[in-house]
């Protein structure tokens, strides 16, 4: 398991303190974009907004992300894969959801496609408020994890361990078996 | 005593070279008009992913970033880093070129072991590259040798500050120059030459199964590469120096570098190969045949 022992204690010992400045100072993100917010997602990227004042920065792949973004609805589809992303990050790993659709459904709420609660499936850490999020909202938000992380706040990866079995419960009710990785036959 | 002077200049050039890389991305952040990350950035990267989990997936793997890391620390210790020459007598072009090998193999090793297809793509678009490249930067420094009767990187260096400024090979070879810097932006896989680690195409190609702590010594592998390479260049054309001159030469280049790189696009990976195997690499062979049979630039 990819996991520390000592890291899933909540007393924060000095060490830790030190590992979560570090933390909090270099948030790499994996741009995997999900629904309409992340439209929002190349302004607070480039120039104008500068995204990489914070340290955080763009990456390919989920071995080298911290942060995942859940960037609005998620078709039960997505919610699968988005799951798969979740778990091969290495931890300690964050998860931020955008705006209404993650946090009750928006306006896909009576939608057959759509789940309504991201909080059932996955651990989010921080909701960002807007249909869709504007840019200083993203920036806000991000100063806010950066912020959670330091002070060892941001632990939903934590829960995510202690609770697996509701979690999964959850996942499998609206998936299906979830560990089935036959991409073809879905 | 050696030894002693070896784990010095690591350390030096470690502290260097990190908070150098700092300020490259803030002078890219200057070039794109953004206010950019602080200058201990890469600092915070770097222990930032050593202080997360990591995965494994098998001996191979591991062991191949623990060679990357190591060899590339083992290369930096036999070039002369000013002019404190950590083992007498060995900063030799020739060690430096065969131990630089081992960091790149023990990364394509490692990375063909995690198994992942795009480490596969990665992997083979970084040695076709290092064939590219290769070749312009080792005809124009053979002729060098061949002319001086030595490969010894700190003998290069002192022979170049004879004459003073224009003594150094940059004026006195100046084709010579300019394919060892072009090859340097390959070496370095900087942006118009960054094919092998494309983030968009291939998912950062090698390094795409790497995280936490195996990352972590990655980036450090990469930064001491950086150290070499740049080094080298600085000893082969500008004339090394003392440690002051060393490091503000090493700045000059590395910034030109990242100049180029903040305003370039990619090259596809044909293009790489038949880029440097057209004009450097006729520019190279005047440039050795003018060396060897006139003399003229080097001064014997
Ligand atoms: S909250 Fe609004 S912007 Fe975000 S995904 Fe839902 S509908 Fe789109």
């Amino acid at each position: 398991m990819n996991i520390f022992e000592e890291d899933l204690n909540d007393t924060i010992t000095f060490w830790e303190k030190i590992k979560n400045i570090f933390r909090g100072k270099s948030l790499w993100m994996l741009h995997y974009c999900t629904g309409c917010g992340a439209v929002e997602l190349p302004p607070t990227m480039t120039a104008r907004f500068d995204m990489e004042r914070l340290g955080m920065g763009p990456m390919a792949t989920p071995r080298q992300a911290d942060v995942l973004l859940i960037t609005g609805y998620l078709s039960v589809k997505t919610l699968r894969r988005v799951i798969y992303t979740y778990e091969q990050m290495m931890t300690p790993k964050y998860l931020v959801g955008f705006g209404s659709c993650t946090i009750n459904g928006g306006i896909y709420y009576d939608s057959y496609a759509v789940i309504n609660r991201l909080d059932y499936y996955l651990p989010v850490d921080l909701y960002v408020a807007g249909c869709m999020p504007r840019p200083e909202a993203i920036m806000n938000t991000f100063k806010t994890l950066e912020n959670m992380i330091t002070k060892g706040e941001a632990n939903g990866w934590k829960k995510y361990v202690e609770n697996y079995d509701w979690y999964r419960n959850n996942q499998i009710r609206s998936l299906g078996e979830v560990y089935v990785k036959d991409e073809f036959h879905e | 005593m050696s030894y002693l002077i070896a784990f010095m200049i690591v350390f030096i050039g470690f502290l260097w070279q990190v908070s150098l890389d700092g300020i490259q991305r803030k002078v890219t952040a200057k070039i794109h008009r953004r206010v950019g990350p602080p200058w201990y950035q890469t600092f915070m990267d770097i222990f930032k992913a050593l202080s997360k989990s990591s995965i494994t997936h098998g001996f191979i793997y591991d062991f191949g970033v623990m060679m990357a890391l190591g060899g590339t620390i083992a290369t930096f210790m036999f070039l002369p880093f000013g002019n404190i020459v950590a083992f007498n007598g060995l900063d030799n072009f020739f060690v430096v070129v065969y131990l630089l090998a081992i960091g790149s193999l023990g990364m394509a090793m490692s990375a063909s072991g995690s198994g992942n297809a795009w480490a596969g793509i990665g992997i083979m678009r970084a040695l076709t590259q290092m064939l590219a490249y290769e070749v312009p930067f080792m005809i124009v420094v053979f002729g060098m040798i061949h002319v001086y009767g030595t490969s010894s990187l700190s003998e290069l260096a002192h022979v170049q500050q004879m004459n003073g400024i224009f003594g150094w090979h940059i004026f006195t070879m100046p084709l010579g120059a300019i394919v060892a810097f072009i090859s340097l932006l390959g070496m370095l896989s900087k942006v118009p030459f960054d094919t092998p680690i494309a983030p968009t195409e291939i998912a950062s190609g090698p390094m795409v199964e790497y995280g936490g702590k195996h990352f972590g010594m990655l980036i450090l592998q990469h930064e001491f590469a950086t150290l070499v390479e740049v080094g080298l260049f600085v000893n082969l054309f500008l004339g090394g120096g003392n440690l002051i001159e060393y490091l503000i030469k090493y700045f000059f280049v590395y910034t030109l570098v990242t100049l180029i790189y903040a305003v370039s696009a990619r090259f596809r990976i044909e293009n790489v190969v038949t880029f440097f195997y057209g004009v450097p690499i006729v520019l190279s062979l005047v440039q050795a045949a003018i060396v060897i049979f006139t003399g003229l630039g080097v001064n014997v």
